[in-house]
């Protein structure tokens, strides 16, 4: 069994944050990164299916997503942490020090004194018929992954919120028309990324439109939708439907343990305590709200800080 | 990249696959793809450690579309298990190296 002082679980910005600043104290920290994916779920979080940042202060040229963490994760490096590309399976926080089963043990091989569960968040699916059958189809949750194969075609981003938006706008360099689905009639997205919406010949938007069913027998032929108004339904025809819906938090290590919020996610009292001692929680697993990099890499650093202060007072 | 792996194109695709001896995997991939970045060093370890049972070839869709059309590859990574030049199994998405090499040989 290893044991750390300090056990970072997810390497977003908020874990591989908190693996700087705990690093950089001495601490020796262990991220267990995440396994590969093609979800959100995977090393390097959200930020590994985006394209251009250009709101993370320090880079005034954009940078990629992909690019961005493998500098955080360098500088993780650089300062002492230990980097495993595998999964938490199981966490027993009964136990102190806390105790972490990785994919394929049988028994926990990490023991821990404190634990940053940085986790994130994955993207929601909208669970109508045909989703599951037609995903990689032609239905995708990836604009980056599979935009390309869309040249030409005419596709649907359904959401209305910022990702929904990046995703339309990329998608316009490869498709012929982008619709936006949205069920309300207004949309959840910031400013600029509206202002860029509106402004491009590519989008057009189906406002007030709940999707009811993605057609299609072995590729995706188009998109069933109610108005949310009148009730009327009617068939939106589209090659390609790309998912952008919103989040759920990745909470199953803890979720029978742990404190949550009515939405799911961790409840952090003053910075990033939990109700569970000595577990503290960082980024978008514990964030409904804000969910950018820069807050999540600034609650992992608030995470180190409470970390490391508790281990001295603990005396460990 | 490990020499055990071949680089495919549009023009030399159907040659290799027909004359492979062994199950071949394609990796359909593009390097605009996270993904797929992902899992390139696991399919390089697998490369070297299953050559016995299985060769590995990569296909870049940026420069090969007529290929990934032809096998109507829509999301990536992807990869195809060819066995005497027919595809044997799909398999989509980034995946840790057990799970991959677990599908891979179910297929074998």
């Amino acid at each position: 069994m290893t044991h750390t002082r300090v056990l970072i679980i997810g390497s977003g910005p908020a874990g591989l944050t908190a693996a700087i600043y705990t690093g950089r104290a001495q601490l020796h920290p262990l991220v267990i990164e995440g396994e590969p994916s093609s979800t959100t779920d995977q090393p390097g979080g959200q930020l590994m299916l985006t394209t251009d940042i250009e709101n993370f202060p320090g880079f005034p040229e954009a940078l990629t997503g992909p690019e961005l963490m493998a500098r955080m994760r360098e500088q993780a490096v650089r300062f002492g942490a230990e980097l495993r590309t595998t999964k938490v399976q199981r966490l027993d926080t009964t136990t102190r020090p806390f105790r972490a089963w990785l994919t394929g043990d049988e028994e926990p091989s990490v023991s821990a004194d404190t634990v940053i569960l940085a986790t994130g968040a994955k993207s929601l699916m909208m669970n109508v018929p045909g989703e599951e059958r037609l995903l990689s189809h032609g239905l995708s949750t990836c604009a980056t992954c599979d935009g390309f194969f869309f040249r030409g075609h005419d596709i649907a981003v359904v959401g209305g919120g910022d990702s929904a938006l990046e995703e339309a706008l990329f998608l316009t360099r490869f498709a012929t028309s982008v619709t936006v689905v949205h069920r309300r009639d207004a949309l959840r997205a910031s400013k600029i990324m509206q202002e860029r919406a509106f402004a491009n010949d590519k989008i057009t938007f189906a406002w007030n439109s709940q999707v009811l069913e993605v057609l299609g027998d072995d590729r995706v032929s188009g998109l069933r939708l109610r108005d949310t108004h009148s009730g009327e339904e009617r068939v939106l025809d589209v090659t390609g439907v790309f998912v952008a819906i919103g989040h759920v938090p990745n909470t199953a290590l803890v979720q029978d343990d742990l404190d949550l919020e009515e939405k799911g996610y961790v409840r952090t009292g003053l910075g990033s305590y939990t109700s569970i001692d000595g577990l503290f929680a960082a980024g978008d697993v514990q964030d409904h709200v804000y969910r950018q990099a820069v807050t999540s890499a600034g609650s992992g650093c608030v995470a180190a800080i409470d970390a490391e202060r508790w281990l001295e007072a603990q005396g460990l | 990249m490990s020499d055990k792996i071949t680089t495919l194109t549009d023009a030399t695709f159907d040659e290799v696959v027909r004359s492979s001896d062994k199950p071949l995997l394609v990796d359909f991939w593009a390097e605009w793809c996270g993904p797929c970045k992902m899992i390139a060093p696991i399919l390089e370890e697998l490369a070297d450690e299953q050559a016995e049972r299985f060769v590995i070839g990569k296909l870049d869709v940026d420069s090969n579309v007529a290929t990934a059309t032809k096998y109507s590859v829509m999301s990536i990574p992807t990869l195809l298990l060819f066995k005497d030049g027919e595809v044997v199994a799909r398999l989509v998405g980034a995946k840790p190296k057990g799970a991959l090499l677990q599908e891979i040989t179910a297929n074998l």
